[in-house]
């Protein structure tokens, strides 16, 4: 019998040479790459140092990103980011990036060509499972994880069962990435995937561009999937090309691969998604959403972040204005997407329209700053999480939305398709 | 290792960001962390909780974030341990590596409430409900966690391991 993508990954990564691995098998495996934040970053240098080496098992391979509460909002979170910055100084870490050169980070290592096919990365943020777009398994972990992770380029894994999720039809207008994985979403529910790695395959995804794909695999874990994952083919190369410099492997899910559940999907008749306050899972099609009045409009994230939503958000705003009882914060992915986006005009065309652009930051996803909600205000958001008291208050709310509800709503003060505008 | 103590039972998807909001996360003791556990479910919870408590959750507990500030801020509360229908995945690590004590055993789940007393022995696998005197079976960990539970988490395991102690 063949094996998935992910067990194919694995296998490739297990130590002491096994050419196999079955799902529920527990292995040690070498990773790729190591991530951790300004907030995952001080447990993890804390566990390290508990563990008695003195370096790092290799400084090119560890990456550590300034993205969570930068610029730095508080004293504490300042003082975070010092010790994480110190850290990154005595070990030699050259991937260590602070404000000003850096991106959240899950928009940010890709770019920078850090992650290539058929690697396996872990990262002390549950995102890190957004490579997965790239044809890596990658996972998110806890800070001891990682900290291990640092000291000895290992971690223990249980290899998961995987579930493929086959897309096909004719998208719709406005109907990206986020849309789709909000509707699988809905369908699965927020652990429909718990434990498993996602397969995301068929017609539909092959002609998806990488950022609708980024966005895919970055919302695997709000199903409860380990990784969400989707071959390489010709997007990922030409992606590819110019950012990473070293070999890789590509690999391929065999044919009699064994699945725990093949979905599939008919894009044709979904329409663009909200998911409501406080679960992923509760997804609605916008036509259906009813009178919702919203506070906030929050464009951007490790989800939303990229060059392709920050255009389709300036196509809705371009010539309109923002809503007077809306706030509509723009927040570019990275450095980089930020400057293509002011050479593209897409900064001016916001920035005319009455919205607010910010240096990158995960910042109002997580509640942490740069648009925090008081009681009883609501925001839509092309986050990744609307749990209760997510993005400040808790008594406030988030919906979930693409890019172009997001901006169609900023603009109408309500959720609203592009098409009602 | 025997625990017994009074029952903090919550629903599905209890999420990290209600165990520990984000507004905390410029923390990183468990002591400070522990001051704001549960405070956007239950924002009594603090006051409330005696050292060997216990948490019983539904399905998908620690479900969202993989920061460990969630079962740090639960340990630090004095939290024995957490029964849950299930758990997210980064959650049940994260729980195992820094040595708090988890089980997934749906029935007693089902069958407990808040204020109930347990007493559960990890070692047999045995958790006992006091109020109604049954007694339910755990499935063992695995011999591989089982390894780390019994060193006192994944940094005391990897040093073992380190100094050769360990295969």
């Amino acid at each position: 019998m063949g094996h998935t993508l992910a067990e194919k990954i694995i296998a490739a990564h297990v130590l002491n040479g096994r050419e196999e691995v079955w799902p529920g098998d527990l292995v040690e495996v070498s990773v790729d790459l190591v991530m951790a934040n300004d907030i995952t970053a001080p447990i993890a240098i804390r566990e390290f140092e508990k563990l008695g080496v003195r370096r790092v098992f290799d400084p090119e391979k560890v990456v550590l990103v300034a993205d969570h509460f930068v610029p730095n909002k508080d004293i504490k979170s300042a003082e975070q980011c010092a010790q994480m910055r110190r850290f990154a100084q005595e070990m030699g870490i050259p991937n260590y990036f602070d404000v000003g050169r850096m991106g959240i980070e899950h928009v940010l290592l890709p770019e920078q060509g850090l992650v290539a096919p058929g690697d396996l990365v872990v990262g002390a943020d549950s995102h890190t499972c957004t490579y997965g777009a790239l044809g890596a398994f990658a996972t998110g972990m806890g800070s001891t994880d990682i900290a291990v992770a640092m000291a000895t380029g290992q971690v223990w894994l249980r290899v998961p069962e995987t579930l493929r999720v086959v897309y096909c039809g004719e998208l719709r207008p406005w109907v990206g990435g986020k849309d789709l994985i909000l509707y699988t979403i809905g369908v699965i529910g927020v652990d429909g995937a718990r434990y498993m790695a996602l397969e995301f395959v068929g017609p539909v995804v092959d002609a998806l561009s990488m950022d609708g794909r980024f966005t895919m695999a970055n919302m695997a874990i709000e199903a409860g999937g380990k990784a969400g994952l989707f071959v390489c083919d010709q997007v990922t190369r030409a992606y590819l090309n110019g950012r990473v410099r070293r070999p890789y492997r590509e690999h391929q899910p065999d044919p009699d691969a064994h699945y725990a559940r093949v979905l599939e999907i008919d894009v044709s008749a979904i329409e663009p998604q909200v998911a409501f306050p406080h679960l992923p899972e509760r997804t609605c099609p916008v036509s259906q959403v009813g009178e919702v009045r919203i506070d906030q409009a929050v464009i951007g994230s490790c989800t939303n972040g990229r060059l392709e939503d920050l255009r389709v958000a300036a196509t809705i705003l371009r010539g309109r204005r923002v809503h007077p009882d809306v706030r509509c914060i723009v927040i570019p992915g990275s450095q980089a997407v930020y400057l293509e986006a002011l050479r593209e005009g897409l900064i001016e065309t916001f920035i005319e329209a009455g919205a607010a652009v910010s240096t990158p930051t995960c910042g109002p996803c997580l509640g942490g700053h740069m648009g925090i909600l008081a009681a009883g205000e609501r925001a839509v958001s092309t986050t990744n999480r609307n749990f209760r008291g997510r993005m400040g208050h808790v008594d406030s709310e988030v919906y979930l939305a693409g890019p172009a509800v997001a901006a169609a709503s900023a603009v109408a003060g309500r959720i609203i398709s592009p098409d009602a505008l | 290792m025997a625990i017994s103590g009074t029952v903090w039972k919550y629903g599905d998807n209890v999420d990290t960001d209600v165990i520990i909001p984000a507004r905390y996360l410029n923390l990183s003791t468990p002591e400070e962390l522990a001051q704001h556990c549960m405070e956007d479910l239950d924002a009594g919870f603090v006051a409330k909780v005696k050292a060997g408590d216990i948490i019983v959750g539904g399905e998908n507990f620690g479900c969202g974030s993989s920061r460990e500030h969630a079962p740090l801020a639960i340990k630090g509360a004095g939290v024995a341990c957490v029964v849950a229908r299930s758990f997210a995945r980064i959650f049940y690590r994260n729980a195992i590596n820094i040595g708090l004590p988890i089980l997934e055993c749906p029935q007693v789940v089902d069958e407990t409430e808040s204020g109930d007393r347990l007493t559960i022995d990890l070692r047999a696998g045995t958790i006992v409900n006091e109020r109604t005197g049954r007694t339910y079976h755990v499935a063992p960990l695995p011999e591989f966690i089982m390894g780390i539970v019994q060193s006192g988490g994944l940094v005391p395991y990897t040093i073992k391991r380190l100094q050769g102690k360990i295969g």
